[in-house]
């Protein structure tokens, strides 16, 4: 039975964003777009989620945090790099304390690039994510992952 | 009632309680979702997340966790298959006491902040709780002279003429039970919290779906004792019993969770006075039935 893309629970961590995708994340998440119709919970505990939302371009301070986060998360998980600064650094690419990208530090499936993100792609993107996360399912079934 | 009886009744109860219990939880949801104006997930929903969580990687704080999550599971079906065989309605109170021991024990295990305020608070539940069903089985022996849920049932008056104190401060109790606002303090159903999920913060895939399931089981335990109060009527009880959750249901939404100390002076007061006067007026006027 395939049940992981019908109980995405997802999480969200900024690292060194503006804030602009974040404020684009929250609304999508609010009760007027109902996720949970899918069956979405936005869950703030990295050993119950199973989507990794990160936002920002990950500076030296973050970086730990972020790897940490990500090691918690038990498999099948998947991560989704949203905003251009999370997808390569964006603008911050260059600067001194920046690592530019979400995947210089762990591994990215899905990247949805903006500044700030469009509510649309954001979905396109978790929508994707629910995809490579039933396939790393089956992986995980047959001993792949673990 | 005998052998054969008792054993189906708790063979029932381990298949069935599991089933309804998740489809209550996802009625739960729905209607949640239609009170805030939001369509909400599919009834089966918590059964998706169940099985979805099953598939997860075994990831561990501490490997005893396992062992401890599965005691919880255990001792609550246990626990249920004796109030479900009509067996003794003290051993029931006590094991399901003594499950909830179990869950503690595995949130300390993991030795994380989140995961031991969790587990405190979680112990405050079960001292709230306690109180309560203790008194419920001295009312229903001092109403029907015998500790059996066989011979509960079997009464021809219903304990709510004699126990309405009791029932209503069960009824107060639930909603902590239920895990829902505003007592809501050890851990909750809601998306997101300040203590991410309390006493399961630290627990993850197939140990948090244990727990989920022996929160059904929990939820028909309690529903199943609310209902012994109308023995002689389970249609009115059944119905009262639906209200009750509806409520509920309707409280979790209105009011915001409390703190630990609002949560045991308030219904410990609750228990004190409708709960003990209860028992203690009974007491006066020199045991009613017995
Ligand atoms: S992509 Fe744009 S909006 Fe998003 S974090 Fe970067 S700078 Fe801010």
């Amino acid at each position: 039975m395939s049940s992981a893309g019908k109980s995405p629970w997802l999480m969200h961590y900024n690292a060194s964003s503006c804030n602009g995708c974040d404020i684009e994340i929250l609304a999508a998440l609010t009760p007027l777009y109902d996720v949970e119709r899918f069956g979405i919970i936005n869950t703030g505990n990295p050993a119950h989620a199973d989507i990794f939302v990160v936002t920002g371009g990950v500076n030296e301070q973050n970086k730990e945090v972020l790897k940490n986060l990500y090691d918690q998360i038990p498999e099948p998980k998947v991560v989704v790099a949203v905003g251009i600064c999370a997808s390569s650094g964006g603008v911050f690419r260059d600067c001194y304390n920046v690592s530019g990208g979400v995947d210089t530090i762990i591994p990215v499936d899905v990247y949805v690039p903006g500044c700030s993100v469009r509510p649309e792609a954001l979905i396109e993107g978790v929508v994707k994510a629910l995809g490579v996360l039933e396939e790393k399912r089956a992986a995980v079934d047959n001993g792949g992952l673990r | 009632m005998n052998i054969v009886m008792a054993a189906a009744g708790a063979v029932l109860f381990l298949i069935l309680a599991p089933v309804l219990g998740g489809l209550i939880s996802g009625v739960d949801r729905v209607l949640t979702a239609r009170m805030q104006s939001r369509r909400g997930p599919p009834v089966l929903q918590p059964f998706y997340d169940i099985s979805k969580l099953w598939h997860k990687e075994r990831a561990f704080a501490n490997p005893v966790e396992m062992i401890l999550t599965s005691g919880y599971l255990i001792l609550i079906a246990f626990s249920g298959a004796i109030l479900f065989s009509g067996g003794d309605l003290l051993l029931v109170v006590f094991a399901l006491a003594l499950s909830h021991t179990f869950l503690i024990l595995a949130a300390y295990a993991a030795n994380a902040p989140y995961s031991t305020v969790g587990a405190e608070r979680e112990l405050i539940g079960v001292m709230v709780a306690e109180p309560i069903l203790i008194l419920l089985a001295a009312g229903f022996f001092i109403v029907t002279g015998s500790f059996f849920v066989s011979d509960i049932v079997s009464d021809p008056t219903s304990a709510i003429v004699y126990l309405p104190g009791v029932f209503l401060a069960l009824f107060a109790v639930l909603t902590l039970k239920l895990r829902k606002s505003p007592f809501d303090i050890a851990t909750s159903h809601h998306a997101h919290q300040e203590l991410v999920k309390g006493v399961t913060s630290s627990l993850s895939g197939r140990t948090l779906a244990k727990v989920e399931l022996a929160h059904w089981y929990e939820t028909i335990i309690l529903l199943a004792m609310m209902l012994l109060f109308f023995a002689a009527n389970p249609v009115l009880g059944i119905i009262v019993v639906v209200i009750c959750y509806f409520l509920e249901i309707l409280m979790d939404n209105l009011f915001p969770r409390v703190t630990w100390k609002m949560t045991m002076k308030s219904l410990w007061t609750v228990t004190l006075i409708l709960g003990a006067a209860n028992i203690a007026v009974l007491g006066i006027l020199g045991g009613v039935m017995v």
